[in-house]
């Protein structure tokens, strides 16, 4: 079937090329010891790393991040679990309907959930903070954490949680020794997409952020400056490292997941 | 006695389970999505006076969003724009999904499609930007076509303006429009294809018979994902798109924030959403009617 070289394979190389293009000059822009973000390239630094450590303002930013994509990761994949859960056991009135709005934010676009939470949130009169920022990124996260965890709940061999309940296991004593270790790759997945999703949105948190900013929303206060360029670059590019390990992580969990479950693994998250 | 055994019955079924475990993120949902939703409709037929807003119903806010010329410009070209990236998407994106279902082995799908998505979690500003360093006037493309003595003068048109948006926006959501038609694809039964080789089917025409037919589901599905996201991002627009290339959702954001003038704002975003919806609808309406795609 596979002849060495066909125009779709060479098709494929051109489609990789344009796909990974702003993620491999990223990390060339950030060793590049020049202050203009262009070529030609004149020679390695590590300069602009250095500049990091040095900008309070940042470090503020990544605290909050880090603070945000932790809460994100927890609350959405507990609200993912408990939907994931009901959706793959059980069935029960309205749940269709029910599940479409949960799994809405995947194709509403992110400026409809930024403006209408910012309209209530406003009306409330409460104030901007990391928390609606949160709030913003649980709604977006949840369905994927959803998507994740759907498999590994369906998937699951429903016998095993029966003959917890014959050995006189409490419901809740076999969810926790039974279920959740048996879904827990799938489950470390879903923290980790969701920690990765909630550090790089922008634009829920450019609309939900009060005084306090997120990395993304502290890198586009920063584009404006072109002295700054470089060392944007050399935060991206920290960024993108961080994000590919937790990215591998998580497919490897998910895989480990299928695995356990012993199904046939044809797909990527969704 | 017996009521109690009833009530108990109840507890146990399928369907008070069900919903017992569903709600915390159902009520999650209304409270934080139904409901901001519903108060955005409510808020695009109020009006705002300096800082009072005046809650009397009026349609004066869809009056301005569908009567002024600027706002139709921008809602046109939002759609055009839109409907370009979806174009361009799905068109790149099927030679995709086809190589990864029909020419990877099983055991290294899987590791492609993470391949493929990874791009998507990624570094969302800092990829929008990086198209500005490899579009620029001094930038990738015009200092590699220079350097091989292709063209003498930057090219000029490929970056600050409309093309720039749907070059950008198409890459950000390739695999959004790749997963879906890899999906379908998968599902297509092999025999069918062999089939159509046996009856004497040549390699094009039995793509454009069977496969193209039968993964007409993923393309659908594709190219409503792509579409209604897509007219939602105001940042690709405003870091690539320059004067020319600005589109609704700049707006929206403009009326939300420096123009104080949410109900506005949130009539535009309603028209928005109501057009790109209606559009997606018909779209599938007509395509399963004459294509008979499911």
């Amino acid at each position: 079937m596979l002849k060495s070289i066909t125009p779709l394979k060479i098709y494929m190389l051109f489609f990789l090329v344009f796909l990974y293009a702003p993620a491999i000059l990223l990390p060339i822009f950030a060793f590049n010891d020049s202050s203009v973000v262009a070529f030609p390239l004149k020679g390695f630094t590590t300069e602009w790393f250095g500049v990091l450590w040095e900008t309070e303002a940042l470090h503020s930013a990544a605290k909050n991040s880090l603070l945000i994509a932790v809460t994100t990761a927890i609350l959405s994949t507990l609200l993912g679990m408990l939907a994931a859960r009901a959706n793959a056991r059980y069935k029960f009135p309205f749940q269709r309907p029910a599940m479409g709005l949960i799994m809405l934010p995947m194709v509403l676009p992110e400026i409809i959930i930024g403006v209408s939470l910012l309209v209530v949130i406003l009306q409330l009169g409460f104030d901007l903070s990391l928390w609606t920022i949160i709030l913003g990124h649980v709604l977006i996260c949840t369905p994927f954490c959803i998507a994740i965890l759907s498999s590994a709940f369906m998937n699951l061999d429903q016998s095993l949680e029966e003959a917890s309940f014959d050995l006189g296991q409490t419901k809740i004593a076999t969810f926790w020794l039974v279920t959740v270790p048996l879904v827990m790759p799938g489950l470390i997945s879903s923290l980790l997409i969701s920690f990765t999703i909630s550090l790089d949105e922008f634009i829920i948190a450019f609309f939900l952020s009060g005084t306090e900013p997120t990395l993304p929303v502290y890198i586009w206060g920063q584009l404006r400056f072109p002295q700054r360029l470089p060392s944007l670059m050399a935060l991206g590019t920290l960024l993108l490292a961080v994000s590919l390990i937790l990215l591998i992580l998580a497919e490897y969990f998910r895989r480990r997941g299928a695995q356990k479950t012993g199904t046939a693994d044809t797909g990527g998250f969704i | 006695m017996n009521k109690n055994k009833t009530h108990n019955n109840w507890r146990q079924s399928d369907a008070a389970q069900g919903l017992f475990l569903i709600s915390p993120t159902f009520v999650f949902c209304v409270v934080l999505l139904a409901i901001p939703l519903g108060l955005v409709l409510a808020l695009s037929f109020w009006t705002q006076n300096y800082l009072e807003l005046d809650k009397t119903l009026t349609l004066a806010n869809y009056k301005t969003a569908w009567g002024e010329a600027i706002y139709q410009t921008l809602m046109a070209r939002s759609l055009k724009i839109s409907a370009c990236v979806t174009i361009l998407t799905v068109l790149l994106a099927y030679p995709v999904a086809y190589f990864v279902s029909f020419h990877v082995k099983p055991k290294h799908k899987a590791m492609w499609i993470f391949l493929i998505t990874i791009p998507f979690w990624t570094s969302y500003l800092m990829r929008i930007f990086l198209w500005k360093v490899i579009l620029g006037y001094n930038g990738v493309v015009n200092g590699s076509l220079i350097g091989a003595g292709l063209i003498e003068k930057p090219l000029s048109f490929i970056l600050y303006n409309q093309n720039a948006v749907v070059l950008t926006l198409g890459h950000a959501w390739l695999p959004f429009a790749i997963l879906p038609i890899f999906v379908a694809l998968e599902k297509i039964d092999h025999s069918l294809l062999e089939a159509a080789q046996d009856l004497g089917e040549g390699p094009i025409r039995r793509f454009l018979r069977v496969t193209l037919p039968l993964s007409m589901p993923g393309v659908l599905a594709a190219t409503v994902i792509v579409f209604i996201p897509t007219i939602g991002d105001y940042v690709t627009p405003r870091l690539v798109g320059g004067p020319n290339g600005l589109m609704i959702s700049n707006m929206i954001e403009l009326q939300f924030k420096k123009a104080n003038n949410a109900p506005l704002g949130a009539a535009l975003a309603v028209s928005a959403m109501v057009i790109v919806s209606v559009i997606s609808l018909i779209f599938v309406w007509l395509n399963r009617k004459y294509l008979k795609a499911r």
